[in-house]
């Protein structure tokens, strides 16, 4: 009884205390303030800022206090292609509804559309961005939430456009549902722990749908990575989870569906590589775990370079694929099972599910290919297929060691 | 002119009636019926319908063009003591074998295609398809005429089909090897044009496979054969090895003791 009293005081105190703090200013409309940087000069700590709908072009935004800005009927914040538009700093900021265009663009700053630097707890939800250098740069930052962003570059070269969504510097991040082209990286991360970027739609981008360097204990599941220039790379980093993603036509010279460059302890399963040059290319990573993938129709299913190590690479789908695996020498330090292979033609008389003959998924062509790429003008030729015919009975030149010991009969269900 | 025309007509209508080119034409409408119903990717299909056009077309319109010109051997010289030029008679026999050989691609691989697909790919395909049937006649008849002995003129024919198909990328894979320090972007494409059959497959490999191939080196050969001019070049060069053995054995055929 006592107990419930003392709540009950709790929550009168608490009704009672909030609306006489946090106060609510408007800006546009008939009655209220002009300027938004008059409103946020205004406002204190815990206040809400409402813009209404109307464009505003008025230099420099910064809210350095922890501020709601809320935008209806989409306001429009215009950079002029000149600057900044909107700066965050300090803690527990959330800006949401707003349309940014033209920030400035520039080759010695990292002009951006939403700026935040040194700030904990901020929160930018539902706002579209377009035509801007950087659109959401993130500096410094932790507790952060992206979501529900939709952001429209203007590709033009690499090193004049800048990044969708870049963190630097961040901790415990959720970049979720946002929908980014047209930039250099779609989203970019370097050192970026313990944070998760869950189902966004990264297309056509200039250079990566996902850039991730020195960015350890992280996760990215469900996204989409669509006919990006280099498709996505992971680099340098540790503990990362990659799971349920889509990597879809992401072809052209030197490009990949997943680029893993020095990645280790991490874990990539149930994502599906279609149509790209290179599905999964690896270089220098080790203890990874690639399970219950699809890969089809790519150029490459996966090139696995001898640097790579103590991988297991276990019930994933091969099919339609020109080459299945390519590696560069005959040290293989990783495991293969249990995987199922269009291009397997052994037979299953125990009736296990898992064919009695092992499976090189290694062509002898595929090797040649690694040695003298040129020898691609005879893709399909005659007689290439008799040597890979010949090779498969009798291996000389592809690596021993790469071998698929119960090749499964019929495809994995993912 | 006009007794050519007729004469082509002719010959034209017998050929079209031989068992074996209605076979040859039947055997390609089955294969691409059977392919485009079993596989559920038409590219795949496709695909397989290119190991046709690869291997079937050179060897059908080579041996076929070999042996009719040797069973028309005595029709050829009834036709000389006519008021007829050699080149006449000679090229009606050509354009006969060959667009009968045609007409059956057409009918039997061109038609199924077309129905699945209608875009540059099956125009290449179609072009290649009818260009090297008129290649491979073309040779067939320069050997032909080059050997009086018809299992000669055959065993000539089989060897350069197997040169063609088989042979000749085992020496593109050797020379790639050999000189693989130089700088190799010009002789490749250099050396597929040396051979029919491979400038056929490499003109529809790189509106097919060409995810794999654009990788790396494949950039160059994409940019030049995906391109309209590629195709220029492509039927260019196949229209020259139709021409030259065409010239070679109309030279050889007219100075010839027949």
């Amino acid at each position: 009884m006592q107990n419930a009293a003392k709540s009950l005081f709790i929550l009168a105190l608490l009704a009672t205390s909030f609306p006489l703090s946090a106060v609510q200013l408007i800006v546009g409309g008939a009655h209220g303030h002009a300027t938004i940087a008059g409103a946020l000069q205004l406002a204190a700590a815990g206040d809400t800022v409402i813009v209404m709908g109307g464009t505003y072009r008025e230099g420099k935004l910064l809210i350095d206090k922890p501020l709601t800005l809320i935008g209806i009927d989409r306001p429009l914040l215009d950079g002029e292609n000149a600057r900044d538009i909107l700066t965050l700093s300090g803690k527990n900021i959330t800006v949401m509804g707003f349309r940014f265009e033209n920030s400035g663009i520039s080759a010695m700053n990292d002009l951006a559309a939403i700026k935040c630097i040194d700030i904990t707890g901020v929160h930018i939800e539902d706002n579209q961005i377009a035509r801007s250098h950087f659109a959401i740069h993130l500096a410094n930052a932790s507790d952060i939430v992206v979501r529900n962003n939709t952001i429209e570059g203007v590709p033009r070269s690499e090193h004049n456009t800048g990044n969708g969504i870049h963190l630097w510097k961040c901790k415990n991040a959720l970049i979720e549902e946002n929908d980014i082209s047209g930039h250099r990286d779609g989203i970019y991360f370097e050192f970026v722990s313990d944070s998760r970027i869950r189902c966004n739609t990264s297309r056509g981008n200039l250079r990566y749908g996902l850039h991730f360097m020195f960015s350890n204990d992280d996760r990215y599941e469900g996204n989409r990575f669509i006919e990006n220039g280099a498709g996505v790379a992971v680099m340098y980093s540790r503990k990362v989870t990659m799971e349920q993603n889509e990597f879809l036509h992401n072809w052209g010279n030197a490009a990949y569906g997943l680029l893993l460059k020095d990645i280790t302890d991490s874990y990539i399963g149930q994502n599906y590589f279609v149509h790209n040059t290179v599905g999964i290319f690896m270089e220098g990573s080790s203890r990874m775990q690639i399970l219950w993938n699809s890969f089809s129709k790519n150029g490459w299913a996966m090139r696995v370079q001898a640097s790579c190590n103590d991988n297991r690479i276990s019930l994933n789908n091969f099919s339609g694929n020109t080459f299945d695996i390519a590696t560069n020498g005959t040290l293989v330090l990783n495991e293969f099972d249990r995987n199922y292979w269009d291009k397997y033609d052994g037979y299953d008389r125990t009736r296990d599910g898992m064919g009695d003959v092992p499976y090189r998924p290694v062509s002898m062509y595929s090797m040649v290919v690694e040695r003298n790429p040129f020898t691609l003008i005879l893709l399909r030729s005659i007689l290439i297929s008799f040597l890979d015919k010949a090779e498969k009975a009798i291996p000389s030149i592809t690596p021993e060691l790469l071998i698929d010991k119960q090749p499964l009969m019929k495809p994995v269900r993912v | 002119m006009t007794a050519m025309w007729t004469l082509t007509r002719y010959i034209f209508s017998d050929i079209i009636r031989n068992k074996v080119i209605v076979l040859y034409a039947g055997f390609q409408l089955l294969a691409a019926l059977l392919l485009f119903n079993l596989e559920e990717n038409p590219d795949k299909a496709l695909l397989s319908l290119l190991n046709i056009e690869l291997i079937v077309i050179p060897l059908i319109s080579m041996i076929f063009s070999t042996i009719h010109y040797y069973n028309s051997y005595e029709f050829i010289e009834m036709l000389l003591a006519q008021p007829l030029g050699r080149r006449q008679v000679f090229l009606s026999e050509f354009f006969a074998c060959a667009l009968s050989l045609v007409l059956a691609f057409i009918l039997g691989l061109g038609i199924p295609v077309l129905l699945h697909f209608q875009d540059m790919l099956a125009f290449n395909f179609l072009l290649t398809g009818t260009l090297l049937t008129f290649a491979c006649t073309a040779i067939a008849f320069c050997a032909a005429v080059l050997a009086r002995d018809k299992a000669r003129g055959i065993g000539i024919v089989l060897l350069l089909w197997f040169y063609f198909a088989l042979v000749y990328d085992g020496i593109v894979l050797m020379i790639l090897f050999t000189f693989s320090d130089y700088p190799l972007e010009r002789l490749t494409l250099l050396l597929t044009a040396l051979n029919p059959i491979d400038l056929t497959r490499v003109s529809m490999m790189l509106r097919m496979d060409v995810s794999a191939l654009m990788g790396y080196t494949g950039a160059l050969f994409k940019e030049f054969f995906g391109s309209f001019r590629g195709m220029l070049y492509t039927g260019g060069i196949l229209f020259l090895w139709t021409l030259l053995p065409l010239i070679l054995s109309l030279r050889i055929f007219r100075n010839k003791d027949l």
